[in-house]
Order: C-alpha cells, then structure tokens, then sequence
C-alpha cells in the first residue's frame, strides 16, 4: 500500500537522531508536568474550571496532549513541507504524480516525535475517567473514539487550510505558531472561558470540538447534539478544505513558469 | 583617550550595524506581526484567571488584567531567537566571515534582536491600546519613576534571556542541533516566568524553587514593576532586592559563556571551515 511505502521511508531518515527522539521525550513529559501544575494552581485554592472537577478537567488536558501528539507526528511535518514545495517549484512534480495531490501533501511522511506524545495523552483520558466515573462502558470508549477522529479531522482542515494559502503568500508558515497558540486555549474546558470566548471557541476556531467534546463523550455527560455537531462540523471543514485546495490550485502558477 | 574613541568607534558600528539591521527587519514586518501575535497566551490566561473569580493572591480585577498585559510586553521584548539564527549561520559556513570581522559576532545578533523589537514596537502599541479601550477599568498610569524601572527591568529581561540562549547557541559548535535544547529551556521559560500563572498564585515552596533561577525574573518580575502592586517582604519580589538579583545573574553568565564561546571557535577552526 502507499502509506506503508511513504512512512517506511520516513522511519528510515528519523532513526538518524536518536538524540533528539530523547530530547523529545524529555520536553513531552517536562511539558505535560507544567500543564498539570498550571492546572492544578486552579484547583488548590479550590476552583472549578467551569464546573469541571479536577479528574474532569485532566480528561480535557489528555485530548488536548493526544491532538497535539498527532499534530507533531502528522500535520507539522508534512504541511511544513508545502512551504518549500511551493517556495522551489516541487509542487510542480507533486501535481504531475498518479496520486491525489493533497493526499500526497498530507500524508507523506510522519514523525516518531509525536507518538509519545499521543499514547500519553490517550493514557491520561482513560486514567482521569476513570478516577472521574469508575467505570468506562464499551459504547462510550467508541464513541469518544469517533470524537477523537472528528476532531483530528478539524485540526487537519485548520492547517491543510492554513499551508493553502502559500500557494498566493508564499511567507505564511508563521501564521501556524499563532495558530498552535490559540489552539493551546484546548488544554483547559471550554466552559472555564467567559462566554464571548465560548462563543468564539465554538463556532470560529474550534476548540470545544477538538478538546471539550471528546472528553465529555468520554465522561458520558454529552448529548446526541454535540455528537452531531462535531461530525457535523468535521465533515463540513473537510469539505470546505477540499474545496479550497481545488481553488488554490487553479490560481497555481508555478515557480518555474 | 584612546580608550574614549575605541568606545565611540564601537559605538557607531553598532548603530551603523543596527539600522542595516532594522531595515531588513521592516520588510519583514508581516511576518514580525505573526510571531507578535502568536504571544496570545497571556490573555488565554487571563480570562481563565478572570472567570475563575479567585482573588489571585493579592489581584483584583483590574490588577489581574494589567499583569497579564504586561506579562505580554515584557514577553514581546524580551523573546530571544539567537539559536536558531546562530545554528543555521554556523552549518552554512556564514559564520567564518563574521569571525574576520573586528567585532564580536553577537553583536550582529544584539542588533538584530533590537531592530525586530523596534519593528515590534508600533504593533505592542496598538494592542496596549486596544486592550485598555476594552477594559477601561483596568487603566492605570504608573507614573514616570515606575515606568523607567520597568524600562530598565526589561532590559535586563532580554539581556539575561540572551545570554541564556546564547549559551546554547554555543553548543552548536559541538552539536549540529543544538535548537532542540532550546526546547528544553522553553518549557521552564513558560511555566516557571509568571507568563501562565502570577507567582503569588504559587503555593510557597515551589514559589521558592521558582525564585532560585532565573525564569521568574524574564517575565514576572519586569511585569509586576509595570502593572503595579506590591513589592512588601512577603511578595515574591523586592524592589532593589530582584533588580539586583538580576544583574547577579548576568554577571554569573558571563563568564562560562567567554568560556564556551573560545573553546568553540577553537573547535570550529579547528575544522578548517
């Protein structure tokens, strides 16, 4: 198959570093313990983020470790590469390649760097629900399975969207670091924030969808409609980025012509 | 005599260094707009602090809302980038011509520094702006002497941040990604400074460790001069007392940085590069 061959090769080129994959792992745990401890500076003098108990909120703080794992094992490495893509013309081959050109673009390597991150992330919902609920029943586990994905396929159309946009601003990589740090409103329930900021977390950049709906369906405090909602709302981003790309590709000239 | 016109010979190339610097710079002033921007987080933070209603340890409402604002001043002058520049200057060999020049060649990176934070200048206006149009409430002028210490506090902010970063930069000699520590650094910068969390809200024991390195005094300590509040002996921070502690710790860097930065260019040429 042609995602074996692609992240096959990929494994090949990080085996080089064994150093940084230590470096890593260090700074994945060193920046989980400052997360849980900004947290918990809430919760010592007695705060409820928005309602959320303490187990609760750790729930919100593994989705947000678990999408940020995936961001550093799929999305970063692959559409930071669309920049030079388009900045020296290998685009160009791209197009020219059998295969649907944002599938090669998305899914053409990946980073071991983040899976640490992601199995941590997984470990801390499951572990924080459990001290939280005392049980976890078949149906929600699948169907927190199903939020995750929605919300890995939002967070892909944030950036997919964002690396899009070189082709006409060649110097828009910054812009991901402004989004990576708006998105890091995610570690905390989207309830905690003051309602205009809910509003805007929901419906402009989502953030409840990524973080808040996956740990709630987790907790079995959701209802059908945020279900709905986020598969809603992934299928329409996913639609919209599609969609997008065909435009930014037809207004593609290349940098050779 | 000769020691006066060495100074202001230095002192010219550095403003000629400086404004070659600051006009590259304004070109790139887009992209220096996003990386302003992407220093967001203390406002998250503050409206997370705001909602949960805690008096945060001696903050009121309006309090709370200056420290976080000038949590992101002091953030948009003191952020340092000298390892990356560094990095890719010493593995594409540029670094060799800037070793021929009668000049340290940090001094470019000062300049630099100083030239993006000038550029930053007119966009950390506009938000200190828009910030207090939102929230009159929490407008609050401190007052000429305040401000110069902040000025000052600052300054100092950025020069210890430097040196930090510098000292990793030099591990480039050694190491061809030394970037990956900076890593390392950032998370005790972000957890440690008083950028997420004030230090009052710090239960006393880890509010002690905090205070043994440097990281409170990158951001909290500059950001408390400017926002106001108290400076009593049970705060984390004493008036002559942390400023002190600050040139403490610039001169107690300076040193072991001469050091690793003679040993690498030995090393470098050493290469043959």
């Amino acid at each position: 198959m042609t995602l074996r061959r692609f992240w096959g090769t990929a494994l090949a080129t990080q085996l080089e570093y064994q150093l940084n994959a230590l470096v890593e792992l260090v700074a994945m745990v060193a920046n989980l313990a400052g997360s849980l401890l900004v947290l918990w500076l809430f919760y010592r003098q007695g705060v409820a983020l928005g309602g959320w108990s303490w187990h609760a909120a750790q729930v919100v703080l593994g989705a947000y470790t678990a999408l940020s794992g995936f961001t550093s094992t799929l999305l970063q490495p692959n559409l930071s590469r669309i920049v030079t893509q388009v900045q020296e013309g290998g685009l160009d081959f791209v197009l020219l390649k059998p295969v649907d050109s944002q599938f090669w673009l998305s899914l053409r390597t990946f980073s071991l760097a983040g899976l640490p991150e992601l199995v941590v992330g997984l470990g801390l919902m499951l572990w924080a629900a459990l001290q939280e609920r005392g049980e976890l029943p078949p149906h929600a586990l699948f169907a927190t399975a199903v939020m995750l994905g929605a919300a890995a396929m939002i967070l892909y159309t944030l950036w997919f969207a964002l690396a899009t946009t070189t082709i006409w601003f060649v110097k828009t990589w910054n812009a991901t670091e402004v989004l990576r740090a708006a998105l890091s409103a995610g570690r905390y329930p989207v309830s905690a924030y003051p309602p205009a900021l809910r509003l805007l977390f929901t419906l402009v950049l989502p953030v409840a969808f990524l973080t808040t709906v996956p740990a709630q369906v987790l907790l079995g405090r959701s209802s059908g409609f945020w279900i709905g909602a986020s598969l809603a709302m992934a299928a329409l981003a996913f639609a919209l980025c599609r969609a997008f790309w065909q435009f930014a590709l037809r207004s593609y000239t290349s940098a050779s012509s | 005599m000769d020691q006066l016109a060495a100074v202001r010979r230095s002192w010219q190339r550095y403003r000629v260094l400086w404004s070659v610097q600051l006009a590259y710079m304004a070109e790139y002033r887009a992209e220096i707009v996003l990386w302003a921007l992407s220093g967001v987080l203390p406002f998250v933070m503050l409206a997370l602090w705001r909602q949960a209603a805690v008096p945060a340890a001696g903050f009121d409402a309006a309090g709370l809302g200056r420290y976080f604002l000038s949590a992101f001043v002091v953030r948009q002058f003191s952020v340092v980038w000298v390892v990356w520049q560094f990095e890719e200057d010493a593995l594409q060999g540029r670094l060799s011509p800037y070793l021929l020049q009668p000049m340290h060649p940090f001094w470019r990176y000062v300049a630099a520094h100083q030239a993006e934070q000038a550029t930053r200048l007119p966009f950390v206006l506009l938000i200190i702006t828009g910030f207090f149009l939102l929230q009159p409430a929490s407008f609050a002028w401190p007052g000429p002497p305040r401000l110069a210490l902040g000025v000052l506090a600052v300054g100092l902010a950025f020069t210890l941040n430097f040196l930090m970063q510098s000292l990793i930069a030099c591990l480039c000699f050694w190491s061809e990604r030394a970037s990956a520590l900076e890593r390392l650094l950032m998370i005790p910068t972000l957890f440690l400074s008083g950028l997420v969390a004030p230090l009052q809200t710090f239960p006393p024991g880890l509010r002690q460790l905090a205070l043994a390195t440097p990281f409170p005094y990158l951001i909290g300590f500059p950001a408390q001069l400017l926002a106001g509040g108290s400076f009593g002996p049970e705060q984390p921070f004493q008036l002559p007392l942390s400023l002190m502690v600050m040139v403490g710790w610039i001169l107690l860097l300076l040193p072991p940085l001469r050091l690793l930065w003679r040993a690498g260019v030995r090393r470098y040429s050493a290469m043959g590069a």
